[in-house]
């Protein structure tokens, strides 16, 4: 455990050496496996300040491995791992928080019996007093976090009820603030609308895109390719633990976007198969030669 | 046939106009109340005290009061770090037996060579708090449920009690330490009693209410009762955001070692010596105290206050019966049916406190 923790408070950026240009968070070449099985093989992918990364992938594509490495609960057994241009190797997700990495979990990593105001500090609680009486602020904390989850514009009645309690839109959201607000320079999320309905996800959307207004990197993993596009800045593919497009926003559409997701090759494929059966009107079925997005070959050309 | 979808959303969310979300209604406080645990245990240990104060008429005197509250003490004391280390999530079966390990320990160690009893109770402290450790490494390394982990440890430590004290002292018990260096220091601090408006109050009655106000007061007050609600409710979630997961559940383990320490070196102060095969059967009384005390089995919700009045309800049952003149044989089944009816009471009162 390092005590050089990147601020506890909301203003972050004012000390990062990573102006423009130059990616917080980036893998070479990264692998992961476990065992005999090959999980993730030379993974490319930088996260810049002020923009949103997707990765897409299907279920087993290797998006949970990629971002267990990046948030300290797995190691890398190939490539490297660099935060701030220096290779990195955490080995708890404490040293990643103190490196400004936070990670919101599928399963919202909170405690539901627990308070709301409680959760939100929960492991960085604030503290005063000499050490032997040294006991929880909590009249500061409820405040803060009062202050910050309207700020990220969730208002809830009583800080006192338990996080259980609330939608799952509303806790996503809370995890959110809670990372936003622990200084976190790049923030990750784990299919953070699989779980909701439309409007909800519509909620996380727009705190995602808050979240980079405030000047993070944001990871968003999902595999809804119309939630990425919605705030994408830039896409990457995951199939079988390797990656197969990495793309810029204005290099891709949505189409193709889809496309990839859904493993194009193998619905051109599927397409041709498909046309051997009487009634399936494949004419209007994207072919291979819709797939014009740069497929993934090495480092990416430009920013 | 491509089209290039809206730009990205770039506008922050507004912060919310509403002062208040007004979708929760506050309920009327009485109900808020008791839909708390330990309230619930607390209106229990009222009910059974009322009994007992009917039924069994010397109860109502001040001199029986305080060998009822002794009697609680000698278990709430051990029921407290039972309690914490439920709401950790995590079982101790060995409690029991630790106790007896403890007092075995300091007793023997003392007598066989001959040094001042304070050099027992410090090793005993050691060795208590080593397998206190031992558990709670064993769980974390591991991974396995706590409840194997203990029952070996309990099973362990049965044996080896019976088996070291037949092989030092050729007896079951350990030999009478009254007359060693210290033990008049020691059993001030253990096992001694005062004289309170003419009714003799025994010492670990102080120790148990200044333990349970230390328990509260961190539970509720500090980091460390923080991460131990976390731990027990939600341990990879605790992790994820940086609680000392394993930290936390080790000195939870350790802390459990700590109560046994005590209550072991009040039992050998105050009896001189010790049975080896004592023990068995304590660690159930102590895990029943915490959940009458409203802690969950599951981990992650629980109060120390409320295995205060478990440990009580306990403690008056066991002299209750005494005083009432029943056949004191009839103790557990009567302790029995009290943990049954306690915990249905209190389930009953949090759901209707709570439905509507």
């Amino acid at each position: 455990m390092t005590d050089n923790r990147t601020g506890t408070h909301g203003a972050v950026l004012q000390d990062d050496a990573s102006t423009d240009g130059a990616p917080i968070v980036e893998l070479r070449g990264a692998g992961k496996s476990y065992g005999n099985i090959r999980a993730l093989h030379g993974v490319d992918l930088k996260v810049f300040p002020d923009q949103v990364t997707c990765v897409l992938g299907d279920n087993g594509a290797g998006k949970s491995t990629l971002i267990k490495i990046i948030s300290g609960l797995h190691q890398h057994t190939e490539g490297d791992f660099l935060v701030d241009g220096a290779p990195v190797r955490f080995s708890t997700p404490r040293e990643a928080l103190d490196k400004g990495i936070a990670t919101v979990y599928q399963d919202l990593a909170t405690v539901p019996l627990m308070p709301v105001w409680r959760n939100f500090f929960l492991g960085s609680e604030m503290t005063k007093g000499p050490w032997p009486v040294r006991r929880l602020d909590i009249a500061r904390m409820k405040e803060t976090a009062d202050r910050e989850l309207r700020n990220m514009g969730i208002v809830l009645d009583d800080l006192d009820q338990p996080i259980g309690t609330l939608s799952g839109g509303q806790r996503q959201c809370v995890a959110i603030a809670r990372a936003v607000y622990f200084g976190a320079r790049v923030l990750i999320l784990d299919e953070p609308t699989a779980a909701l309905g439309v409007k909800q996800s519509g909620v996380v959307l727009k705190y995602i895109a808050a979240a980079r207004e405030r000047g993070l990197g944001v990871i968003f993993i999902t595999h809804n390719p119309h939630h990425a596009y919605m705030v994408g800045d830039h896409f990457s593919v995951l199939r079988l633990g390797t990656l197969e497009l990495s793309a810029e926003r204005s290099d891709i559409t949505l189409e193709e976007l889809t496309n990839h997701m859904a493993g194009g090759a193998e619905l051109a494929a599927l397409k041709h198969e498909l046309s051997q059966v009487r009634g399936v009107d494949t004419e209007e079925l994207p072919g291979e030669e819709d797939l014009t997005a740069p497929v993934a070959t090495g480092p990416e050309g430009k920013s | 046939m491509s089209q290039q979808a809206q730009p990205a959303v770039a506008t922050p969310p507004a912060p919310g106009p509403k002062e208040k979300d007004g979708r929760t209604a506050q309920r009327p406080l009485a109900l808020r109340i008791l839909a708390r645990p330990d309230v619930g245990v607390f209106l229990g240990a009222v009910a059974v005290y009322v009994f007992f104060l009917v039924a069994a008429p010397p109860v109502r005197e001040a001199g029986s009061m305080a060998n009822i509250l002794y009697q609680s003490s000698t278990i709430g004391i051990m029921a407290l770090p039972v309690a914490l280390l439920m709401i950790g999530g995590e079982f101790d079966l060995s409690a029991g037996v630790a106790v007896i390990t403890s007092a075995l320990t300091a007793a023997m160690l003392s007598y066989q060579l001959t040094l001042n009893v304070w050099a027992g109770v410090i090793v005993a402290l050691v060795v208590s708090l080593a397998i206190g450790f031992l558990n709670g490494w064993l769980v974390v390394r591991t991974g396995l449920p706590s409840f194997l982990i203990t029952l070996g440890s309990f099973l362990i430590l049965q044996g080896v009690n019976l088996a070291v004290t037949k092989l030092v002292t050729g007896n079951v018990a350990t030999d009478d330490i009254s007359n060693m260096d210290g033990f008049d220091q020691a059993k001030a601090v253990f096992a001694s009693s005062f004289d309170i408006g003419g009714v003799q109050v025994k010492i670990t009655i102080f120790w148990w209410l200044f333990f349970a106000a230390i328990a509260t007061w961190v539970l509720l007050r500090t980091r460390y009762g923080n991460w131990t609600f976390a731990v027990g409710g939600n341990k990879d979630s605790a992790r994820a955001v940086g609680v000392p997961v394993n930290f936390t559940k080790i000195s939870l383990f350790m802390l459990v070692g700590f109560g046994a320490w005590f209550v072991g070196m009040h039992q050998l102060f105050s009896f001189n010596t010790v049975q080896s095969g004592e023990g068995v059967g304590q660690e159930l009384i102590y895990i029943s105290a915490a959940v009458i005390g409203g802690c969950l089995l599951t981990g992650g919700a629980g109060s120390a206050i409320g295995p205060v009045f478990g440990a009580f309800m306990f403690g008056m049952v066991q002299q209750g019966i005494v005083y009432a003149g029943w056949n004191p044989d009839w103790f557990k089944a009567f302790l029995g049916v009290m943990l049954l009816g306690a915990v249905m009471i209190n389930l009953w009162v949090q759901r209707t406190a709570t439905r509507r």
